[in-house]
């Protein structure tokens, strides 16, 4: 130990400098800065690239104190089941404060990649205007901006290379947003709006793709038609990456046929997305692309008929990521088991959220599946029943398995053929995927399949649950077993006190912890918020009158609806709403 | 909802599978956990009756009862869908002769005749009818039977007001041509009958 020690000491720091140069992970940053205070020293002032999980955990005046070289920041913001309306509209992950305070300390910022926060106008006005290096926008499941923000990171940006997008909700404007890239750029790489509502102007659109020569990736919005998608294709052939705007059209018109000869000279394109809008009939114009396909998304395409997709997929040999609709059916993920012999992760959508409607997928799609694809190691699926035997079948075909999200789309339907709950299917998954670092769990389960999970899932990360277990017992099985575990999220669980506050120390050793609808009451999260200062227990109520009246009708001995807590260097947040309450 | 005594709990134990309910001894249909979910009429909140517990949970969602945020999907995409089918909805009419009410059924749900067929199938025999002679006949399979049989002959209107056989295109072009639907009597198809109940036939 002291000669390791002594040795340390006689490497200069520029040696080290150049040695965490190599380092990209920011999981190999965070451990090599733990190692002493020379090395926390060193990777301190050499890293350029931060990632904050929770953008709550810290602040941006100790980001900046502790990364003066920051260059590329990513953020999260609200708890993964915002994305399912569990979290109020105005509960926070603002993402302004953080942008002016590098404004403010002149960070020389060139990406910023945010997913579920709140992004103003005024923000992306600010951050096109303070750094004049910014390079790459990336927006994933965001809100709060109208298209006004995105014409004024088009007019200021003069390096922008990136511009993506991804399910945001935006407010249009019909500004003409894209009219405001000047003639002068020619810098894009990537360009994504297909989440838009709005039209944007096509003349200057096909301006912008036929300047930008090292664009790569385009992704359009429904808005487009596709005669302009073909006028785009003969300018841009060099595309990587396509979102198709529109797709339908009259299959025996010349347009199309010029659009069929416009892919066909695409040869490079690799990932294919979009048909928001789609005749099934133009699906064959794409054919000549699909032979090299790694990446296919047609999850947003309700209308393709199961057999039209599969006539699709049949030329797609090398997929190796597909998200889909169910409306593929089980014979339709046959065909992509026998033809898809690459693919490496597999996602089906439900395709009817809101009526009775058809039977889409069952447990024979997700065996047929693992059975066909040896490299699948992630999934999300969405099917109307499932079975233990399936589950196990698929344990044992695909022991790959990273991710594994099942949801029955009735949360507690038990085995289809048994009528027992799904314990002992999952129970097979985790036993028998070691490298599992994610699981959600569905369908009727009992505190066994907890059980097993915390036996079995060393690796696991990120686990949600929702109607499902007994007692406090299943928490408990998860929290004592699960060593990796950083996110866990449950509702409608009858989880409860004793399970909450039996480690209390485990949720320092974790990102964060939501529980909706469970049995926790407040006077054990009070408790909790006491006994442990660094972690933000917040209480979210959506009773009127804000928390302020609902901490004076609230008793100890009162359920919470909402508990989201996470461990926080820099105590209970001040930019909290009235129905959040941090204890 | 009030908590369940200790008696109640052993009395459940050995029965019928859980729901996962918050409570946990709590054994309900899982429609009920979805009204309570929606805060829906305070009957709901009643102890299950012994007959409901012989029950078996059924593998379909319910009907209209939608639990918060579930299926989990992000609402970007949930709207996004919900946009497109609204617009690709092909709602038509379906009148089947001696049936009180017409129906409507949207098209763009099915695949193939096959699951058109099992869908009004389902739909029809739940009418309540006043002709004796047709009540008999209203369950689902019988139903299924006579639309792939000989007493009843499916016809459609397509977009030019001609009244066609149903069955004789491709699936996707009936969907596209079919504006109404009527289920006839044979009797009344006069001509058409002997062959219409050939093709239906093979259409099974």
């Amino acid at each position: 130990m002291c000669m390791f020690q002594s040795v340390m000491n006689y490497f200069p720091e520029e040696v080290l400098d150049h040695v965490f140069d190599f380092l990209t992970s920011h999981r190999d940053r965070n451990a090599v800065s733990l190692v002493c205070k020379s090395w926390y020293s060193v990777e301190r002032f050499s890293r350029e690239k931060v990632f904050i999980g929770n953008c709550y955990a810290v602040n941006p005046e100790r980001l900046i104190d502790r990364f003066p070289r920051l260059r590329s920041l990513s953020l999260k913001g609200k708890p993964h089941f915002a994305d399912f309306n569990l979290v109020p509209h105005d509960w926070g992950g603002r993402v302004y404060p953080w942008i002016e305070a590098m404004a403010k300390s002149r960070i020389n910022l060139e990406e910023l990649r945010l997913k579920r926060m709140v992004v103003s106008d005024e923000s992306l006005e600010l951050l096109a205007k303070s750094f004049p290096n910014f390079k790459s926008l990336v927006l994933v499941s965001c809100e709060g901006f109208t298209t006004d923000g995105l014409a004024a990171i088009a007019s200021n940006c003069k390096f922008l290379r990136e511009l993506d997008l991804q399910e945001n909700e935006v407010d249009d404007r019909k500004g003409h947003w894209l009219s405001c890239f000047p003639e002068s750029c020619t810098s894009l790489v990537s360009l994504n709006f297909a989440c838009l509502k709005g039209e944007v102007n096509v003349a200057a659109l096909e301006r912008l793709v036929a300047r930008c020569r090292n664009l790569r990736s385009l992704r359009l919005n429904h808005t487009v038609p596709l005669e302009v998608l073909q006028k785009i294709l003969v300018q841009a052939p060099q595309l990587n990456d396509l979102g198709t705007g529109s797709f339908t059209h009259d299959p025996n018109s010349e347009t199309y046929v010029k659009l069929k000869n416009a892919m066909k000279n695409c040869h490079s394109i690799r990932s294919l997305s979009g048909f928001l809008d789609v005749n099934g009939r133009c699906l064959p114009a794409v054919y000549p692309i699909c032979t090299s396909l790694t990446a296919l998304n047609l999850s947003y395409a309700p209308g393709l008929f199961s057999n039209e997709l599969a006539k699709l997929i049949y030329h797609c040999k090398k997929i190796e990521r597909l998200w889909i609709l169910d409306t593929i059916g089980d014979k339709g993920l046959g065909v992509v088991a026998n033809t898809c012999k690459e693919l490496q992760e597999l996602r089906v959508f439900p395709s009817d959220l809101y009526g009775v409607g058809n039977a889409a997928v069952t447990e024979e799609g997700l065996v047929a599946i693992s059975a066909g694809c040896p490299k699948l190691n992630s999934i999300l699926y969405f099917c109307q029943q499932m079975t233990n035997a399936a589950l196990i079948t698929v344990a044992k075909n695909c022991p790959n398995f990273i991710r594994f999200r099942l949801c029955t789309l009735n949360p507690v339907v038990p085995d289809a053929a048994t009528n027992q709950p799904l314990d002992e299917g999952f129970g097979a998954i985790v036993q028998s995927c070691k490298g599992l670092t994610r699981l959600s769990v569905s369908g009727q389960l009992t505190d066994q399949v907890f059980l097993y999970i915390g036996m079995y899932a060393e690796q696991l990360e990120m686990l949600s649950i929702a109607f499902a277990g007994d007692s406090d017992k299943g928490m408990l099985y998860v929290l004592n077993g699960c060593k990796k575990l950083k996110k866990l999220e449950i509702r409608d669980s009858p989880f409860g006190n004793m399970a909450l506050l039996s480690d209390m120390g485990k949720y320092e050793t974790m990102r964060s912890l939501w529980m909706s609808s469970c049995q926790v009451t407040l006077g054990a999260c009070k408790t909790l918020a006491e006994k442990m200062p660094r972690l933000n227990v917040e209480i979210i109520s959506e009773n009127e009158g804000g928390a302020g009246e609902g901490e004076a009708r609230l008793d100890d001995r009162d359920r919470v609806e909402k508990m989201y807590l996470y461990r926080t260097l820099v105590g209970p947040r001040t930019d909290a709403p009235d129905f959040v309450w941090t204890l | 909802m009030g908590m369940e005594s200790d008696e109640n709990r052993l009395e459940y134990e050995e029965t019928e599978l859980r729901l996962g309910l918050p409570g946990g001894s709590l054994k309900r249909e899982f429609s009920q956990t979805i009204d309570l979910k929606l805060n829906l009429n305070a009957s709901m909140a009643s102890p299950p009756s012994p007959h409901q517990q012989q029950e078996k949970i059924t593998a379909k969602p319910p009907a209209k009862a939608q639990v918060v945020g579930w299926p989990p999907v992000r609402s970007f995409r949930k709207n996004t869908l919900a946009v497109q089918s609204a617009a690709a909805a092909a709602f038509i009419k379906v009148s089947l002769d001696g049936a009180p009410y017409l129906r409507k059924v949207d098209l763009k749900m099915y695949n193939s005749y096959q699951q058109l067929s099992e869908a009004l199938g389902k739909m029809f025999s739940s009418s309540t009818i006043g002709d004796c002679g047709v009540k008999e006949l209203m369950s689902e399979s019988k139903l299924i039977d006579l639309l792939n049989g000989s007493d009843y002959v499916p016809t459609y209107q397509d977009k030019d007001g001609d009244w066609m056989l149903v069955g004789d295109v491709p699936w996707e072009m009936f969907v596209d041509s079919c504006k109404r639907l009527r289920i006839m009597k044979s009797s009344e198809a006069i001509g058409l009958a002997p062959r219409a109940a050939e093709k239906c036939k093979n259409r099974a």
